[in-house]
């Protein structure tokens, strides 16, 4: 066995876009008509476009590895050539070993099917055998947490549970390759949980995984390397902190292309820490952000407001300069206007967009909107999750032996209890 | 072709658990439950058996006992072909979300359509077997070639559903076509007549692959004589043709399945 799980080689696959004929009625006609226009032919070859060009890269046993890119640039096309349901049209293609993909949790589930029933079709889709599933159930239930649910038909069941259940088989599966969509952001936070620590337990074991995904804290957090795709070219591979940092600056240019035809355009957006310009930092260090204008009309009532959005797009913080308290400005065409923000990045550690808007007051128009501007990178030795950083410290834990003194109630932190889990 | 057949024997688990699947489905769905498998035998042992009598009636020749367990006999089978291939036809199509998601040699849904539909066969069978018992029907070394003719038509009905399901795929329409070759098929096949009533000119309807196979087991169920060597030699070959073609056909086909749905 060689050290190379997945192995792209020069991999091209077309599609034919437009009409295709999917019933005789109109393939019939189709054809005859063909028969006397022979010229026809050659426009529908010129129907066809290209989803992925030219992708080559390999990825090493037990690596993780992530493909990122925007909406249409092929990641779906590519997980399709991954799990060998399309073949590409031009181009080599190995993969060593099991494959298994957590694709579409419970696209095998039947709805009139227990729980129960539907694990052992779900599992025998996915290729194992009846043995093997035998063998894991209790795992897979156990995981799912829907013991006293396992012999409902699913019909019953809440989407919540349709996925749990969806990814407590499928991450059983036990591959050499798995081949992971954006199955990780279903169900509610406990749920997420769980299957960041089943992937990582995965991955531990000694699997190759492929995530192919837009959540970048996914990426980020789990692979070591990544691929970048463009309509369907491979733009850049490496180290997945720099490909998403690129990534997540690519818009860059088109917004400067773009702003030169607004009356108010933001050109500039820096981020720098005492000694200068800079991209990361440790959690609660303070961050300046330059932001720089330039009017092209007359604006009067304008205010910029600075965003700090995380990687799901969600604004986690914004305030402005007119809330700040510094009022509104106004600018004659030619003006060149300037500001700092100064932050304290009380932020947990993970990967953040800038993003920056001018706004009108008078007309309530955004003039400009750059989002994200730039990328900062937050970094924490600590292990804290969620949004902010509180700087934790766990200053006291005691246990009381029951064996000493009856009366006591817990251990040092109130337990969670474990119906508030199980409702969501 | 190896490698594919090797990957085929790896996923038999998966047609067994489909072919259950499709059975459980159908048996909890519906109220009568096993009663569903036999329902359209019974219709169409009971309409074969209404032609027999009108025809007994217009020839002026007595209906006998061989007679009705001859078109009983044949019956069955017929609703077996007619489920699997109707099965077969929309098991892609109706499993797309399957077809387009994840990887497994596909022919296991027509094949499991034809499993399906031999569950019901077996259930249809038991109840005939009681009828046959009831009407006192007498038996001969010449049963044995039951299992054979079965298997054949096993053999036909797997290579149609091939066919019928990778077609249906490509192509929406083909399943109304085969919706309507499966209504009036009956008539072309010696379901409710035998091939003899025809004359001479009967031999000709044996062309059809189905007739050697049903003429076959009446012939040794109803009427304890041997089937027909040759014809059922022509009906074999006919079905291994089909069943290889539609095979390759369909492998042929299955790496477009998933961007053609």
């Amino acid at each position: 066995m060689s050290d190379t799980a997945v192995r792209m080689d020069q991999v091209y696959k077309k599609f034919r876009k437009g009409e295709v004929y999917n019933s005789l009625r109109d393939l019939i006609p189709a054809l005859t008509g063909r028969m006397f226009r022979q010229q026809e032919l050659s426009a529908s070859d010129k129907r066809e476009f290209w989803a992925l060009q030219d992708i080559s890269f390999e990825v090493k046993r037990g690596q993780a590895f992530g493909i990122i890119g925007p909406n249409g640039a092929g990641k779906s096309t590519m997980l399709k050539l991954l799990s060998r349901i399309m073949k590409p049209t031009r181009g080599s293609f190995n993969l060593e070993g099991r494959c298994s993909a957590l694709i579409e949790l419970g696209a095998g589930f039947h709805p009139d099917l227990t729980g129960r029933e539907n694990i052992f079709l779900y599992g025998a889709i996915l290729g194992m055998t009846k043995r093997e599933i035998a063998a894991r159930f209790d795992d897979m239930v156990d995981f799912s947490g829907l013991a006293e649910f396992i012999d409902t038909p699913v019909k019953r069941y809440s989407s919540g549970m349709y996925t749990r259940l969806g990814f407590a088989v499928a991450s059983h599966v036990n591959p050499d390759v798995l081949l992971v969509d954006e199955v990780l952001s279903v169900g509610d936070q406990a749920f997420q949980n769980q299957c960041v620590a089943r992937m990582k337990e995965v991955i531990r074991n000694g699997a190759t995984v492929l995530f192919v995904s837009h959540n970048l804290k996914t990426i980020s957090e789990f692979c070591t390397r990544c691929l970048m795709l463009e309509r369907g070219r491979a733009v850049m591979t490496g180290p997945a902190n720099e490909v998403i940092s690129t990534y997540l600056k690519g818009p860059s240019t088109a917004h400067l292309a773009e702003a030169s035809s607004k009356p108010v355009a933001i050109s500039k957006v820096r981020v720098r820490n005492q000694r200068g310009e800079c991209s990361r930092f440790e959690s609660g260090e303070t961050a300046w952000i330059d932001i720089e204008l330039t009017a092209r009309e007359r604006s009067p009532k304008l205010s910029v407001t600075v965003y700090l959005v995380d990687n799901e797009g969600q604004f986690i913080f914004h305030s402005s300069t007119q809330r700040l308290g510094l009022g509104t400005f106004t600018l004659e065409p030619g003006d060149t206007f300037e500001c700092t923000f100064e932050l304290k990045l009380n932020l947990v550690s993970g990967l953040y967009g800038v993003a920056v808007t001018v706004y009108r007051y008078d007309i309530q128009t955004a003039y400009d909107r750059w989002d994200p501007a730039t990328t900062i990178h937050v970094s924490w030795d600590e292990d804290v999750r969620g949004f902010a950083n509180c700087f934790p410290k766990v200053i006291r834990q005691e246990i009381h032996k029951a064996s000493e003194a009856s009366s006591v109630a817990g251990e040092g932190a109130p337990p969670v209890p474990q119906d508030v889990k199980r409702a969501g | 072709m190896k490698e594919s057949l090797n990957e085929l024997y790896k996923y038999r688990e998966l047609l067994y658990t489909l072919a259950q699947r499709d059975i459980k489905v159908r048996y909890k769905q519906s109220v009568m439950g096993f009663l569903w498998a036999i329902l359209m035998p019974v219709l169409i042992v009971m309409a074969g058996m209404l032609v027999r009598y009108a025809y007994a009636i217009a020839s002026g020749k007595p209906l006998d006992r061989a007679d009705i367990v001859g078109v009983a006999v044949k019956s069955v089978p017929w609703a077996f072909l007619v489920s699997s291939v109707r099965f077969g036809c929309n098991s892609l199509v109706g499993n797309s979300n399957l077809v387009t998601k994840i990887y497994f040699p596909k022919e296991i849904f027509p094949m499991a359509a034809v499993l399906a539909s031999l569950f019901d066969f077996v259930v249809a069978s038991a109840a005939l077997l009681i009828l046959l018992v009831a009407l006192r029907t007498s038996w001969s070394i010449y049963l044995l070639w039951t299992p054979a003719l079965l298997l054949n038509l096993v053999f036909l009905a797997a290579g149609i559903g091939m066919v019928v399901s990778a077609a249906s795929l490509f192509f929406r329409d083909v399943k109304y076509i085969v919706e309507v070759v499966l209504t009036f098929g009956i008539f072309f096949t010696p379901v409710f007549y035998d091939v003899g009533m025809l004359g001479n000119k009967g031999k000709w309807l044996l062309l059809n692959p189905v007739a050697p196979i049903l003429e076959g087991l009446s012939a040794c169920i109803a009427h304890q004589r041997p089937p027909q060597l040759v014809w059922i030699a022509y009906s074999l070959g006919f079905a291994t043709v089909v069943f290889l073609g539609g095979y390759f056909f369909f492998k042929h086909l299955e790496p477009a399945f998933a961007e053609s749905i």
